[in-house]
């Protein structure tokens, strides 16, 4: 393909980065140096272009390097790849996580989102804008800048921080619950010592891992982020500290968290590990869909589709190759069960997506894990090559003759890539944007190919599934609700975190198993299913929580997002974050959705600024219609749940409701948040 | 001698409603396509003859039976023993908000049809309240992703900024985008293969944008104007056009179309002249051509100054 570049040379830091991903450059048509024999022979073709799909990591790499991707470095990365600049351009614009102005090299990103807010992230943001001045800015000697960030995933001890920060290699830090004086730290920067300022890295001390790319290997550290966090933070906690019942005896899915050391393979063998996988060998493939669909497991991402049908329907495809996908892209606010189970059993993950692969007719799977996970992410990195050493990826599986192997692919920061189309475009190095259905994934998938989609607990429940026989799974939990689940809790319980109960339980019984709520509060309104789920009141705590009474109840239990809020949540602020939410989330394909979610929102802070009801929520009525009607995707056709249900369940915006009255003014959110 | 008459495959025919009617169209036919072939009217905005589907304005949604969400006419398949339904009371709620939410963040004020649907649809666009200030040239191209400022809702966001003049030959003005992607695709793979254009950011600030925002003439643009033929808002324009609107002197009553042969190579292109008072404003290129399919170069459709260089030497 011809190129038209831009004028600009990247650094040799920027090079560095882009090259310890790909290899060296093999001739000048791909960026090296130029030779007399690049005259004669061209290297484009689709042997070039094939390469697209290692655009976001090309992206990524030059982004944890440098901390931002400058156009001399996008210039080497369309270069090494044969991709158009405007192509590279609109992939890079997509994502949060990347930026394409020059920045510090540090991050911090605060969470914002629902369960921070109404842990009083307010107070938090304010402190750092104190500091380094609006999101996004950065006083001109700041060491670090920072973004408001959708949900991080760690509700069960929000507030939550991210720290992220450049350098050969990447380091982060988490900070929750968030202190003040933690977020100073985090601000004031790198004590200026070991000299991984941008450009004058050590070149060769290469981050990037081997299992971000099309297999280039040897790198120093076997991860991409450096296994010490950013000094000056308390240490974050070990993943089991997000299960308080951790060690229970009725535990199925998080039996293994805290009992086994999560980089240990010999750990994880001897708590069970890799017994599913043989069985799942001798069963065969089809005697492995067999039990999987006998047990009755259905997705666990929100969407609820039968797995046995999906793998079947994947199986069948005449067409090859065929691709596994783990959804690891959680990032529905409230939603933390799939960063626990990566953080503290990562093995029950790789060895799932290789039963899953196996029954399917897959070889290569992708673990798409969401930006924000970078612990998750390590640990996954140490399992994947842990894995390999010992013959359990890679060819002749246990002597099975059965090859596969997984590639990780982070996200950089869209939620919409969770979507199960977009995930496809996003791991092909295309912009994240939902496709059409029909076709669908089990026919037109990844790359074109037949293509299933699994959450990580669905993938991990398939494990069991094996182990118990399909029949004594599904004896497991309700009729149509077969199996333990997850449900994440957070918001004004006693004791927030994840837990597993098998299907049946009530809402009731699961804020009970939390502590309840403390000495004098009482619900205001339980957020079931995240931000695309429904809210449901404190009076209907008899639901039971499986998919059918869900949805007899009119809600959903989406990911398993349990969120509570108290009688002093701001109801009004919640639903405004809400609405930001979705709408900067919306990929922006398709009008309803693009327009619609910006409507919502304009109409939601004129009712918190004293608009009247009688006027705003039908209009509101009339944008969320089109938007569940007419959207695309999930996303727009969900984005107007959360405040519906609030309006008609929970009277927000009615004659005889308690917030309206008291409404607060604009920006004065803080006002309940100091009441904690 | 004997040439091989190329003839399509087969296809079978299938039977489906659509309001209540019967058609019998071939399989694979869009119900889109099956609608025009019974006389009924869809409204589409980023549909394109000549380009692939991108369904995303969603204006032509249609109510298929049985289905939980409407389905894109342009796109959407007809299937046998479909029943769709064209102006059911959920389809002309979707359609008229499709039409009250473009009209009130997009400048269409050259987008044809566009007064007649609004009416049919009874669509009013000022109902979000009065439009927020145009930004200003840049603010939109340098918003991250996933990021905005919240304000109080009192104005209704829109999309609108100046219009990007930064060459002699065609001008673009982004305030009357609606983002259908018809652009990127014609620049793209499916005909130009110049790739100058891609859609930048997320959400209501994505946008049609060179890499790093530079002007067209850094970009690796060719001056095809084939973006200009798809574009189906005004939103991409000849300069010609774009100055005389702004003179208020355009005026398409005035104006004749010839259609002829361009005569700078022998690929035999056919380009349609549109001409007001003896002078050239426009080229297009019918989109039915087996030539051009609409497309032309930058010869064909910039290069005609030379055809009204009367006299004088």
């Amino acid at each position: 393909m011809d190129l038209r570049l831009l004028d600009e040379v990247a650094t040799a830091a920027e090079r560095d980065a882009v090259d310890s991903l790909l290899g060296a450059p093999e001739s000048g048509w791909d960026g090296g140096t130029r030779q007399d024999s690049d005259l004669r022979y061209a290297r484009g073709g689709h042997a070039a272009r094939d390469q697209r799909d290692l655009l976001l990591p090309a992206l990524h790499a030059v982004n944890d390097r440098v901390g931002w991707i400058s156009r001399g470095a996008l210039n080497h990365i369309c270069r090494r790849l044969t991709v158009p600049p405007a192509e590279a351009y609109a992939v890079a614009s997509f994502y949060a996580m990347f930026a394409l102005h020059e920045r510090p090299e540090r991050v911090v990103h605060l969470c914002t989102d629902i369960a921070c807010a109404a842990a009083g992230s307010g107070r938090l943001r304010d402190r750092l804008a104190e500091r380094l001045g609006p999101p996004g800015t950065h006083p001109d000697d700041a060491a670090a800048t920072w973004h408001e960030s959708p949900c991080l995933g760690m509700c069960e001890r929000a507030p939550a921080a991210l720290a992220l920060q450049a350098g050969a290699p990447a380091r982060y830090a988490v900070s929750a619950p968030a202190t003040p004086e933690d977020l100073d730290a985090l601000a004031d920067g790198p004590p200026r010592q070991n000299g991984s300022a941008n450009g004058s890295a050590p070149v060769g001390a290469t981050a990037d891992s081997s299992t971000n790319g099309h297999g280039a290997a040897g790198a120093a550290f076997p991860t991409t982020f450096h296994p010490a966090p950013l000094s000056g933070l308390s240490p974050e906690p070990e993943p089991v500290a997000a299960v308080p019942d951790a060690g229970s005896p009725d535990h199925v899915l998080l039996r293994r968290i805290g009992r086994v050391d999560p980089l240990s393979l010999d750990d994880y063998r001897s708590a069970g590990g890799y017994a599913a996988l043989r069985e799942a060998l001798r069963l065969g493939p089809a005697g492995v869909i067999r039990e999987v669909t006998d047990s009755g497991l259905v997705g666990r991402g929100g969407a609820a589709f039968p797995t046995g049908r999906k793998w079947n329907a994947t199986a069948q495809q005449p067409d090859t190759p065929h691709y596994l996908v783990c959804n690891a892209d959680e990032s529905e606010p409230g939603t933390f069960k799939d960063r626990v189970l990566m953080e503290g059993d990562p093995f029950s993950v790789v060895e799932a997506m290789t039963v899953a692969g196996y029954a399917i007719g897959a070889r290569t799977g992708y673990l798409y894990i969401r930006g924000e996970y970078p612990r998750a992410l390590r640990h996954l990195e140490n399992a994947l090559s842990l894995a390999r050493e010992r013959g359990l990826l890679g060819t002749d599986i246990m002597g099975s003759g059965f090859s596969f192997d997984i590639e990780i692919r982070r996200g950089a920061g869209a939620y919409i890539c969770g979507e199960e189309t977009a995930i496809f475009g996003s791991i092909e190095g295309q912009r994240g944007e939902p496709r059409t259905k029909p076709p669908f994934p089990v026919e037109k998938g990844l790359f074109g190919k037949p293509t299933a989609v699994n959450n990580v607990e669905t993938l991990v429940n398939v494990l069991p599934v094996l182990l118990m026989g399909g029949p004594a799974y599904a004896a497991v939990g309700t009729e149509t609700s077969t199996g333990p689940k997850l449900f994440c809790l957070s918001g004004g319980v006693r004791r927030p975190g994840l837990y597993e109960l098998p299907f049946g339980a009530t809402l009731g019984d699961l804020i009970e198993a939390a502590g309840g709520l403390p000495e004098g509060r009482s619900i205001r309104g339980v957020l079931l299913g995240g931000a695309a789920g429904a809210f449901v009141r404190g009076d209907e705590l008899d639901i039971p929580l499986t998919f059918e009474g869900a949805r007899a109840a009119g809600t959903s239990l989406g990911s398993g997002v349990v969120l509570v809020l108290d009688d002093t949540a701001d109801l009004g602020a919640t639903l405004a974050r809400v609405a930001a939410f979705f709408r900067d989330e919306s990929c922006g394909q398709c009008v309803p959705c693009r327009v619609g979610t910006v409507r919502q929102e304009e109409s939601l802070l004129r009712l918190r600024a004293g608009a009247s009801p009688a006027e705003e929520v039908p209009l509101l009525r009339e944008v969320g219609q089109a938007m569940r009607d007419a959207s695309i995707c999930g996303l727009g056709q969900t984005a107007w749940n959360a405040v519906e249900s609030a309006i008609d369940r929970l009277g927000l915006y009615s004659e005889e409701d308690p917030d309206t009255p008291a409404t607060p003014a604009p920006g004065d959110r803080a006002a309940t948040e100091e009441a904690r | 001698m004997t040439t091989p008459v190329l003839l399509p495959t087969p296809r079978r025919l299938i039977d489906a409603t659509i309001d209540g009617e019967t058609v019998r169209v071939p399989e694979g036919t869009t119900v889109l396509e099956a609608c025009e072939s019974v006389g009924t009217e869809v409204p589409t905005l980023c549909y394109g003859d000549t380009l692939t589907p991108r369904n995303a304005c969603r204006v032509c949604v249609v109510e298929v039976e049985g289905a939980r969400t409407l389905a894109p006419a342009c796109s959407r398949k007809l299937e046998a023993g479909m029943s769709v339904a064209t102006d059911s009371e959920r389809v002309r709620h979707s359609r008229k908000m499709v039409l009250e939410l473009l009209g009130s963040s997009v400048d269409l004020s050259t987008t044809p049809k566009v007064p007649e649907w609004m009416e049919r649809y009874e669509a009013e666009p000022e109902r979000f309240g009065p439009r927020a200030e145009p930004a200003a040239l840049g603010v939109r191209d340098a918003r991250r992703a996933g990021e905005h400022e919240p304000g109080d809702g009192a104005v209704a966001e829109t999309v609108e900024q100046p219009a990007k003049v930064d060459n002699d030959l065609y001008v673009r003005d982004y305030s009357k985008c609606i983002m259908c992607y018809k652009c990127v695709d014609a620049c793209g793979d499916q005909w130009q293969n110049s790739f100058a254009i891609g859609v930048a950011g997320r959400g209501f600030d994505a946008r049609i944008s060179t890499e790093h925002d530079v002007e067209l003439p850094d970009s690796a643009c060719v001056y095809c104007g084939n973006c200009i033929e798809v574009c189906p808002t005004g939103a991409l324009s000849f300069a010609t056009e774009f100055d005389m609107r702004k003179a208020g002197t355009w005026d398409e009553e005035k104006q004749t179309e010839t259609t002829t042969v361009c005569t700078y190579c022998g690929v035999g292109c056919n380009v349609t002249l549109h001409v007001q008072e003896n002078e050239i404003v426009k080229v297009s290129s019918p989109h039915d051509n087996p030539v051009t399919h609409g497309n032309l170069c930058i010869k064909g459709r910039f290069g005609f100054q030379h055809v009204q260089r009367r006299g004088g030497g």
